[in-house]
């Protein structure tokens, strides 16, 4: 039985690119600014300090059964180990969101719906590819209605350390920005 | 200072939910030792204890952690340590003493995968008898569990209400799963929350009898440094506080010791009952492992099953009188837990064979889901 209200998104890549503050300030945006029932569980192993790693979200109207992802409909994707590993894992027809300077996507995501989001070279771009993880939030208000834009941005101004709130919110609207043209360019197809 | 109850909504690790449940409940000493899955609770205290005027130990172990937490409470303030499995079994002699000298604290116990070193990142319920029965003699003892992050907050002020109340260790029954998840906090305005503290005593110093009961069978508690003698012992002792080691003085205290907590069962134990009425399977859970069963409850309803729910938020004392109540009424409780069967047996006796008790067993390292239990209540049906 599918509880329709129940939405998944799975951040995914490795150690220190904020593949776990990623899914905090998801879960944040739901919970606090959009008013709605999310958890975050996350890997805590070794493999969250430098190897592959992942963050999940569960968004949902009423009290959440289960906290950990079951069948994800967004996997975000930041690098070559999280995209062989966690492929598998997303939903037919889900949305599969790839940093294009890191991964390529092969033909095993073409049952997907696929977006390529150059998210490091954006960040680096602005001097810090510490970011790329923020402009992937932006990007993911866009293309997913499960949280707002709106509550996405008040979460990261309330998650990020305040001197470098500028920069992030740069990042996230950079994100946005993308976003907005990806399905810009989805309508004209 | 800043502010100890940070009223509104926010998105907090179960860890952090316990450790502002503790502060808005007025916790200001803490002494731990770092162990996963526990360690952010001492990290955020750290970090939030010097806004509100408390004091942080890092000790060098539970047992002196355990131990410091008794005299703090001794002292006057309420006391916390949090732990995971292998330091709650080295506060275990100490908890003892906290319940042989009626000390008002509260232990967490962040369950991992165990026994032994176990499964350090992962998640279990392998310790709810050691919650019970892992210090030596007989004594009651009363542990909360929450299912969610929300709860964590709230039973933890639960938690010291019952310890101030009861003048006993109360343990905050949590697990891997609850605390290293974020979900949907409230935090109510401060004046909506109920904060108990230990009664105090009524008669001028030189009448005091520290171990003298009321009719309820708890003793007033006059702390250090409040002008009346205090003396206490992990010994068996008189009403004076003075050992007396005679069988006659074992038979009186001990039986209070214990007494003191049955006598309140009704009082201290919180169920969530749901779908009950007219239900003959009943699923009986705890912890984190109540939000998917009672889910595979509502699937059960809405397959004509009828199923029930019957949560235990507070694990002990013991649901007795609940279970046997509606033992009367189904013909199965269905026991969905992270062990091999603890508060299965717990069920199991209070049925007492008027209805069949069935175990769904995890050794731990993951939740199991809505669709497994599901499928356990399905099996039940026509048998």
């Amino acid at each position: 039985m599918r509880r329709r209200a129940r939405r998944e998104v799975m951040f995914a890549g490795f150690g220190g690119q904020g593949i776990i503050t990623a899914g905090f300030i998801v879960g944040r945006a739901a919970a606090v600014y959009d008013n709605k029932e999310a958890t975050l569980t996350q890997a805590y192993g070794p493999e969250a300090r430098g190897s592959t790693c992942y963050s999940g979200v569960v968004i949902d109207d009423e009290e959440i059964d289960y906290p950990y992802l079951l069948n994800p409909e967004v996997i975000v994707v930041m690098s070559k180990d999280a995209y062989e590993k966690f492929l598998p894992r997303l939903r037919e027809g889900g949305i599969l969101i790839v940093d294009s300077s890191i991964v390529k996507p092969d033909d095993r995501a073409n049952k997907f719906n696929v977006y390529e989001v150059p998210a490091t070279e954006e960040a680096e771009k602005m001097g810090a590819r510490i970011v790329a993880n923020v402009i992937m939030l932006g990007f993911l208000g866009k293309v997913w209605d499960a949280v707002s834009v709106e509550a996405l941005r008040e979460s990261v101004k309330s998650t990020v350390p305040r001197k470098y709130l500028d920069l992030n919110l740069r990042a996230f609207e950079r994100g946005v920005e993308l976003g907005e043209k990806a399905l810009q360019k989805r309508v004209e197809v | 200072m800043g502010k100890a109850v940070l009223t509104g909504r926010h998105f907090w690790y179960g860890n952090i939910a316990i450790a502002e449940g503790a502060i808005a409940a007025g916790c200001r000493f803490f002494a731990g030792y770092p162990i996963t899955p526990a360690s952010e609770i001492a990290e955020h205290i750290s970090r939030r204890f010097p806004e509100v005027g408390g004091i942080f130990v890092q000790f060098e172990d539970e047992l002196a952690s355990m131990a410091a937490i008794l005299g703090a409470s001794w002292a006057g303030v309420k006391s916390m340590t949090a732990t995971s499995g292998p330091g709650f079994s080295l506060m275990m002699e100490n908890i003892g003493l906290g319940v042989m000298m009626e000390v008002p604290v509260v232990v967490v116990d962040v369950q991992r995968g165990a026994p032994s070193t176990g499964l350090p990142t992962l998640t279990a319920q392998g310790d709810v008898m050691q919650a019970k029965w892992g210090s030596h003699g007989q004594y009651e003892i009363i542990a909360l569990s929450p299912e969610s992050p929300q709860e964590a907050f709230d039973l933890t002020i639960r938690c010291f209400n019952l310890a101030e109340k009861y003048r006993v260790p109360t343990i905050l029954l949590a697990s891997e799963s609850v605390c290293h998840s974020a979900g949907k906090v409230v935090v109510p305005p401060e004046e909506e929350i109920e904060i108990v503290y230990r009664k105090k005593p009524s008669v001028p110093p030189d009448e005091y009898l520290p171990y003298k009961p009321d009719e309820d069978l708890i003793p007033p508690m006059a702390c250090a440094g409040e002008g009346y003698s205090i003396k206490t012992t992990g010994l068996t002792h008189d009403e004076r506080g003075y050992p007396d080691t005679t069988p006659e003085a074992q038979e009186k205290l001990v039986k209070r010791l214990n007494d003191k907590i049955r006598m309140h069962r009704e009082e201290i134990v919180e169920v969530e009952e749901d779908f009950m009425d007219d239900a003959e399977i009943a699923v009986v859970s705890y912890g984190q492992v109540s939000r998917p069963a009672k889910r595979a409850v509502k699937m059960a309803r809405e397959e004509g099953i009828k199923a029930g729910s019957i949560r235990l938020i507070t694990v002990w004392p013991f649901a007795e009188h609940i279970i046997r109540k509606w033992a009367k009424q189904v013909d199965f409780f269905v026991v969905p837990e992270l062990n091999y069967g603890q508060i299965y047996l717990e069920v199991k006796r209070e049925a007492c064979g008027n209805a069949e008790t069935i175990l769904v067993p995890r050794m731990g390292g993951r939740l199991i889901t809505p669709e497994e239990i599901y499928h356990e209540i399905k099996k039940v049906v026509g048998r």
